[in-house]
């Protein structure tokens, strides 16, 4: 029996541990971009134009850049994403085509970036012409969110429970009143998180706007969608890899990284707060 | 006169044969309980009166089942015209997530039905119905999820009344409810039989001597005995009925 107990013991001990390296990790990682990063930040560094070798000045047109993509991207991914979504796992009736779908978008969201930033690039900017610009940016991001649009509202969908569907069916409600009216709002809480959650995944990713729109320095805002931009992680990778000046543009990285991560962060956090606030009005309506 | 009425019903689901030609017919104003131990084919023949067992795939039906004189699966009859007409409530209460009033509202407003007078009146009534509307008339913008599960059930029912149906379908009703609102549901459906056609579906064999007057006793996809609840459970004319009544087995 104390045997029982002291191997309890130092079973719960070391789970406990190996969770708090696992926190203690990634508050160490937040932890040394934000004090490298901290001391560059200032109005200046969010609302100017890089300067001087990029070693000066902001990084306010990748902010921009990075937000113009976040926002082409999702026009794109969310509609075609959320209905494709509803389709498969509304419509669909069980069999080797749908697993096939599911098998695909399973493997479409595993394929490495960067494999969806050359063929953006063959796609969008060669065969379309549509050039290094902001439409082919997003729409290469697009792609690369839409298994992830699609699996979050399949798995939204699946976690309403089934008796509300036939409770709706019995009242002599179609398919489509039933998703209109009882479906889709006990799941769209989970939707709309997974949604937010994907803008963030999106705004950080580098590779597929590598060959699509990213621009090295474009110390100006973009005047359409055909326009390059510069871009929060492509500018990162610039600052740490391949500035004029590497020792003068250090800090400058920090300080996109740490920009880059808050707004991550921040997205982050909104998608927690509203997933629990329209929780509690399903709950409560 | 007949109600409802199912000739020669067989039911497949892929090559599993769950209801054996079963015939049976159901009164106006008539409690029928449906009896039998768990995959019996009892549910799966409640369900062939509303067409919820066409949700499942490999399922398939030969026979007739007509329900006011109309066969509801000819090949031009509108599923969800059908459903309007004959009400269900469901074993675990599933009430919508919006308000007590919305939930009672839906079956109208899926018919396109959305007059704010007609609405408040078909509300009132069917509440009133369920034996609901003291209980929540101050409360009808509250959400269906707060009141408590006795209550949802009511609620369900007077969802399912709202469509004024003819015949109603009760899936096990009060198997998930404690004693109280099970009384409470079993006294709402005497009353309600003054007005409707209810078949139900119970575990409960108490509950069905209770409240029907009909009973039908299933085993293995077939229809053992269909009589009286009355003589059913005093003098029933198969053996294997009797065993299930007092218990020899299920």
């Amino acid at each position: 029996m104390t045997q029982k107990r002291l191997i309890q013991k130092i079973a719960f001990i070391s789970f406990g541990l190996i969770s708090l390296m696992v926190v203690g990790l990634l508050f160490a990682i937040l932890g040394f971009i934000a004090i490298r990063g901290i001391k560059v930040i200032s109005w200046e560094f969010l609302t100017a134009m890089p300067d001087d070798g990029m070693t000066k000045g902001g990084i306010f047109p990748a902010i921009v850049g990075t937000g113009c993509l976040v926002l082409g991207s999702m026009i794109f991914a969310f509609p075609i994403g959320v209905l494709s979504g509803i389709y498969t796992h509304e419509y669909l009736k069980d069999s080797w085509f749908k697993r096939f779908i599911r098998v695909m978008t399973n493997n479409l969201s595993g394929i490495p970036s960067i494999v969806f930033g050359l063929f953006g690039m063959a796609l969008f900017v060669n065969y379309l012409e549509f050039g290094d610009s902001i439409i082919a940016g997003s729409l290469t991001l697009g792609l690369l969110t839409l298994p992830v649009v699609i699996r979050t509202t399949e798995e939204a969908l699946k976690s309403v429970d089934d008796t509300l569907r036939m409770g709706s069916y019995a009242l002599g409600a179609t398919k489509l009143q039933t998703i209109r009216r009882v479906v889709l709002p006990v799941a769209y809480p989970n939707i709309i998180t997974g949604l937010i959650l994907s803008i963030g995944r999106v705004s950080g990713e580098t590779a597929p706007i590598l060959f699509t729109v990213a621009a090295y320095f474009l110390p100006k805002l973009p005047g359409s969608i055909s326009d390059q931009v510069m871009a929060l992680p492509y500018h990162l990778y610039v600052l740490a890899t391949s500035g004029t000046n590497m020792e003068e543009s250090r800090p400058m990285a920090y300080g996109t990284a740490f920009v880059l991560i808050s707004i991550i962060l921040i997205i982050n956090t909104i998608a927690s707060l509203i997933r629990r606030r329209l929780h509690k009005k399903v709950k409560m309506n | 006169m007949i109600q409802a009425e199912a000739k020669n019903a067989n039911v497949w689901y892929g090559d599993f044969h769950a209801l054996k030609n079963v015939n049976m017919s159901f009164e106006p104003s008539s409690v029928t309980a449906l009896i039998g131990p768990s995959g019996c084919g009892k549910s799966t023949f409640l369900r062939l009166f509303n067409r919820m067992n066409d949700l499942i795939s490999n399922f398939k039906l030969e026979g007739s089942i007509t329900v006011d004189g109309q066969n509801i699966y000819a090949k031009d009859a509108k599923i969800d015209e059908i459903r309007k007409t004959i009400g269900m409530v469901f074993q675990k209460p599933n009430p919508f997530p919006k308000s007590i009033y919305e939930n009672v509202a839906y079956g109208l407003r899926v018919n396109g039905i959305n007059d704010r007078r007609t609405l408040d009146e078909v509300v009132e009534r069917s509440l009133k119905q369920a034996a609901l509307w003291e209980e929540v008339k101050d409360n009808l913008k509250k959400s269906a999820m707060a009141i408590s599960g006795g209550q949802q059930q009511r609620l369900c029912i007077a969802r399912a009344l709202a469509v004024e149906p003819k015949l109603i379908l009760m899936d096990e009703p009060a198997s998930a409810l404690d004693p109280i609102s099970t009384a409470k549901i079993e006294e709402l459906i005497f009353e309600l039989k003054k007005s409707f056609t209810i078949i139900i579906v119970t575990h409960n064999l108490q509950q069905a001597g209770r409240i029907s007057d009909y009973t039908g006793f299933f085993y293995l996809g077939d229809l053992i005995e269909h009589d009286h609840t009355q003589k059913m459970f005093l003098n029933p004319a198969q053996e294997r009925t009797q065993n299930y009544i007092t218990g020899r087995f299920g």
